[in-house]
């Protein structure tokens, strides 16, 4: 294929996975790996280098737009950072110990999980308001945020070793599947840490490109982030994502999300096969 | 609403509020500036790419010249289209970093120093993480 077809086509379908992680909530690497690898053919070694490239700039170009309404927390973001960035170093190691064949095995068994919770997201929003800790105090992890009726909510975390090991483990699949691992975070702080879902959203939000950015480093050293790759798909992904959280997400697109949940279970069925019969 | 939040923190020292809206511009900065060299790289390696495209489906590692910081120097003074790619990637994985160093700045002045601590863990293990690797 020629060259400059090549890099239009695969600006396409980053703009394309942009949208759809957007759209999901679960961010571009999720849709991006898979796409380059069962589409595209590309090995998964560079799909993954080249998917922590655009997780960090669809983190980082969302980021001016979430502390505007101000839910985030910078405190518990940079608490669990800790975990989440140690993690991805672990997981960049462990990735070149595993067969290339088990990692889209892996990488299939995620987007499984990851379809599940977006399926379950919508339908249980999880309580608001408890007592937490006496550790939220003396770590400063309690806060406040914008209520529904415009007055500040209060909100106090629990189980913070719970959710500072599980931002481990969401820090290991970031390093290891290139992916920003978002789902598992809001998980360790909305459903572990019992924080307000929509602060566990937009902090979560921050910590996926300082998580990516710990492991990306690593794979850059290790030649894993092809500039032909990087340059159509950064861009693509980063377009995608903009526009999908500018506009879809604001309109009602529930039926559009219910539809992407079963791309994502189809896809990691597709990983998983692929992976299990080596035609990867 | 927006305005509720700046009448709160006006006239009070140095706060999280506003230390969020400043990290937020800082990251979308970053995200420009990386993008817009990512961008000249990737016409410029159009430009000199004849014929195919290259080979993704077996992997073979980057040369030093895409990969490693000393050689990336000399690739930039020859102009490498592909090697200014990489500059723009470099930028963007110093985004995240340069979003945690200011944050450490920020809570040494709201004179936080557990905050400090923290933000100095993370950083030192973005640090190591990157340079240990090089």
């Amino acid at each position: 294929m020629a060259a400059l077809l090549f890099t239009l086509l695969l600006f396409a379908g980053s703009i394309a996975a942009g949208l759809l992680g957007a759209l999901t909530g679960l961010g571009g690497g999720v849709v991006l790996v898979p796409l380059l690898t069962l589409i595209f053919h590309v090995d998964i070694r560079y799909a993954i280098g080249v998917s922590l490239i655009s997780v960090i700039a669809t983190s980082s170009g969302a980021a001016a737009a979430y502390v505007r309404d101000g839910y985030s927390s910078i405190r518990i973001g940079m608490l669990l950072e800790i975990a989440t960035t140690i993690g991805a170093v672990f997981g960049a190691f462990l990735a070149t110990r595993i067969h290339t064949q088990v990692l889209a095995v892996i990488f299939g068994l995620v987007l499984i999980y990851s379809a599940y919770l977006s399926w379950q997201q919508t339908r249980h929003p999880a309580p608001d308001l408890r007592a937490g800790s006496p550790w939220s105090r003396r770590l400063k992890l309690s806060g406040q945020y914008p209520g529904p009726d415009g007055k500040p909510q209060k909100y106090e975390v629990e189980n913070i070793p719970g959710g500072a090991a599980m931002m481990f483990g969401a820090g290991t699949l970031s390093g290891l599947l290139g992916i920003g691992s978002g789902a598992v975070k809001v998980l360790a702080m909305d459903r572990v840490m019992k924080v307000p879902f929509k602060v566990s959203t937009t902090t979560s939000n921050f910590m996926i490109g300082v998580t990516a950015a710990a492991s990306a480093g690593i794979y850059l050293h290790r030649g894993f982030i092809d500039p032909g790759l990087a340059f159509p798909v950064m861009l693509g992904v980063l377009c995608g994502s903009l526009v999908g959280a500018r506009y879809l997400v604001k309109a009602n697109v529930s039926l559009l999300r219910n539809i992407f949940t079963w791309v994502i279970l189809a896809l990691g069925v597709e990983m998983i096969v692929n992976g299990a019969m080596n035609r990867l | 609403m927006s305005k509720g939040r700046a009448d709160e923190t006006q006239g009070k020292r140095f706060g999280d509020p506003q230390m969020e809206v400043m990290m937020g511009r800082l990251l979308q900065v970053g995200v420009l500036l990386a993008s817009a060299v990512v961008l000249i790289g990737g016409v410029l390696y159009l430009h000199a790419q004849h014929g195919s495209a290259p080979n993704y489906r077996s992997f073979s590692s980057e040369p030093a010249k895409l990969r490693q910081l000393g050689d990336m120097g000399h690739g930039l003074a020859a102009g490498d289209p592909a090697t200014i790619i990489q500059l723009g990637v470099l930028l963007l994985i110093a985004t995240p970093v340069a979003r945690v160093a200011f944050a450490l700045v920020a809570f040494a002045i709201e004179r936080d120093k557990l905050y400090v601590a923290v933000s100095l863990i993370v950083l030192v293990v973005l640090l190591i993480s990157f340079f240990r690797s090089q």
